[in-house]
């Protein structure tokens, strides 16, 4: 079972949570292309290895985790300055 | 592949002054060479060849399952294009052509898709012919259950497309249903009612195995070299045309080097610096116990996130979507029997006694709208044949015999047209997600 560390609920089993992966800047739109939007609508890292992503806490406190995952072996740990 | 086949090449590569190969066995294979080996004992030999990895080929590609091996055939068999190696990192099968749930199918969502899929599925009605190999394609029906408003508006939209395109492929009620598949909780009773389903007659099952084997054959006779435990590196680009690859067995050149690595995709083309929409997930996938024969059709559920059919030698095979989050990690989960079990009770309440035998994993390359991405890239020489997420298999025979054209003629066949990669930056998506997620 993999358990994502909640900083307000505690340690708790991943189906949970919602997957929102790591986060993208949303470009401005003012002077943004139409090619630089469907890049960033479309276009993710897919690395094999630790990732910074973020999951919702759905059935808890919906709020926010950001955690580091590995993507190869799914231990997850804290994000580095996540609160708590 | 199977008996023999490490004393086999180990033999061949110690008795190897360089010339001393074994003469390639040119069997055929028949029903009479059958009862005769089967009567007298006979040996089935390995069925292809042993080669020395070159230092230098016309086409490199990378991946050994069913994409990667088609391609290559199609190659070799459609254009002469012989000096062609194909790369895997483990042994041939060994990702999605090997783990998935086999189902074929042609009841698509959009012109494009469903084009694409039905000229496969002609290549597969013809395939055991073509490569002299059974393949045991079963054209048993495929029925994908609506159990609500929404879920029968989609079916309706499928079936007018499908029609379109001269395929067979309708919608039917319960009790059509009912008589199809008997063990299906039709009442109203259910918790999940069915409301009706799109039925489509020429969809099936197929021995997996059999198709990856049997194109490894049929290439490896057209002198196609195929390199099993050869994992690439790195992708040599000068100039923007790539010159080459890196392997753990040394660095082989290639003016036409092709990525078919599904779930490992993006891995490979960002050595290219090529980026692709694609994220990694696995999806899972688990067979029970065998019992009598009961279910002669593929029934799906989206509302239920569930599939089923039942195997030749009387398994169920049960498949879901995939993990909701990315991942490379080919671990199974107690989740996903969990939910899958219920599910499948709510469609078939008498299979509450069957044991399951086994779960898997294998990984998929999802793209954002469920379609595939097939063609060339802003690196010279380095084509994708990738994206093919949670559906692919089905595809193999289509997108390696375009894919071959593509390489040879250096022009894109229109049937995978609508699937080039610069679709993403263009905007012009092949919207599949409502026929794909689940029925894969
Ligand atoms: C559980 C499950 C059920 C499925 N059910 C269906 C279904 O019912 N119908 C359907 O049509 N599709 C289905 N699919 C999808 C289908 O299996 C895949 O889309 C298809 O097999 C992809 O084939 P491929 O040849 O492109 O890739 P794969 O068969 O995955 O082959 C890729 C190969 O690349 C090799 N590789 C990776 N990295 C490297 C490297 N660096 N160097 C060398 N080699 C490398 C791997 O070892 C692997 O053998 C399912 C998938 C799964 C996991
Ligand atoms: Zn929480």
């Amino acid at each position: 079972m993999i358990q994502i560390p909640c900083p307000w609920c505690g340690p708790r089993n991943v189906t949970e949570f919602h997957h929102y992966g790591p986060s993208a800047t949303r470009p401005s739109v003012a002077d943004t292309t139409v090619e630089g939007w469907h890049r960033y609508l479309y276009f993710r890292a897919n690395p094999l290895g630790p990732v910074e992503e973020s999951w919702y806490h759905a059935a808890g406190c919906r709020r926010f985790v950001a955690v580091v995952r590995d993507t190869h072996s799914n231990q997850i740990t804290p994000a580095e300055g996540a609160e708590r | 592949m199977k008996n023999g086949h490490t004393s086999d090449s180990d033999s061949a590569r110690a008795s190897s002054g360089r010339a001393s190969r074994r003469p390639p066995r040119r069997e055929r294979y028949s029903a009479l060479q059958l009862v005769s080996k089967g009567l007298s004992g006979g040996d089935w030999p390995r069925v292809w060849e042993h080669r020395d990895l070159e230092r230098r080929y016309d086409v490199v590609i990378i991946g050994g399952g069913l994409h990667g091996l088609a391609t290559a055939y199609y190659l070799a068999a459609h254009h002469g294009i012989r000096n062609v190696a194909v790369l895997d990192k483990g042994y041939l099968g060994g990702g999605g052509s090997g783990r998935n749930t086999a189902i074929l199918r042609s009841n698509y969502l959009t012109p494009e898709g469903v084009r694409f899929y039905d000229r496969s599925l002609k290549l597969y009605e013809d395939l055991a012919g073509e490569l002299n190999f059974n393949v045991m394609f079963s054209q048993r029906g495929h029925l994908t259950l609506a159990h609500n408003d929404g879920a029968l508006r989609t079916m309706r939209w499928r079936a007018e497309v499908n029609k379109l395109q001269g395929i067979d492929s309708e919608v039917i009620g319960p009790d059509e249903i009912k008589r199809l598949v008997p063990r299906l909780d039709t009442s109203d009773e259910a918790r999940y009612p069915i409301l009706g389903a799109l039925y489509h007659p020429p969809g099936g099952i197929i021995r997996h195995d059999a198709v990856v084997w049997g194109y490894a054959r049929a290439a490896g006779r057209l002198g196609v070299h195929l390199h099993q435990n050869t994992e690439v590196t790195g992708i040599d680009v000068q100039n923007g045309s790539v010159t080459g690859v890196r392997t753990n067995r040394g660095t082989i050149a290639a003016g036409t080097v092709v990525n078919c690595t599904a779930g490992w995709s993006t891995l490979i083309s960002d050595m290219a610096g090529v980026d692709m929409p694609v994220t990694t997930s696995p999806l899972q996938a688990a067979v029970t116990e065998p019992v009598k024969p009961f279910l002669d059709t593929v029934v799906v559920s989206g509302t239920l996130h569930v599939y089923v059919s039942q195997t030749d030698r009387g398994e169920l095979v049960f498949g879901a979507s995939v993990d909701p989050f990315t991942s490379y990690s080919t671990r199974g989960s107690l989740e996903f029997v969990e939910g899958l079990a219920s599910n499948v009770l709510k469609l078939m309440p008498s299979l509450s006694k069957m044991r399951l035998l086994r779960q898997w994993a294998g990984l998929c390359d999802m793209t954002p709208d469920y379609s595939p991405i097939m063609g060339a890239t802003p690196v010279q020489g380095f084509f994708v044949d990738v994206g093919w997420g949670t559906y692919g298999f089905k595809a193999g025979p289509v997108a390696g015999e375009a894919m071959a054209e593509h390489i040879a003629t250096d022009r894109v066949p229109e049937i995978i047209a609508p699937f080039g990669l610069d679709r993403f930056e263009t905007g012009r998506l092949v919207g599949e997600k409502g026929a794909a997620a689940v029925g894969h």
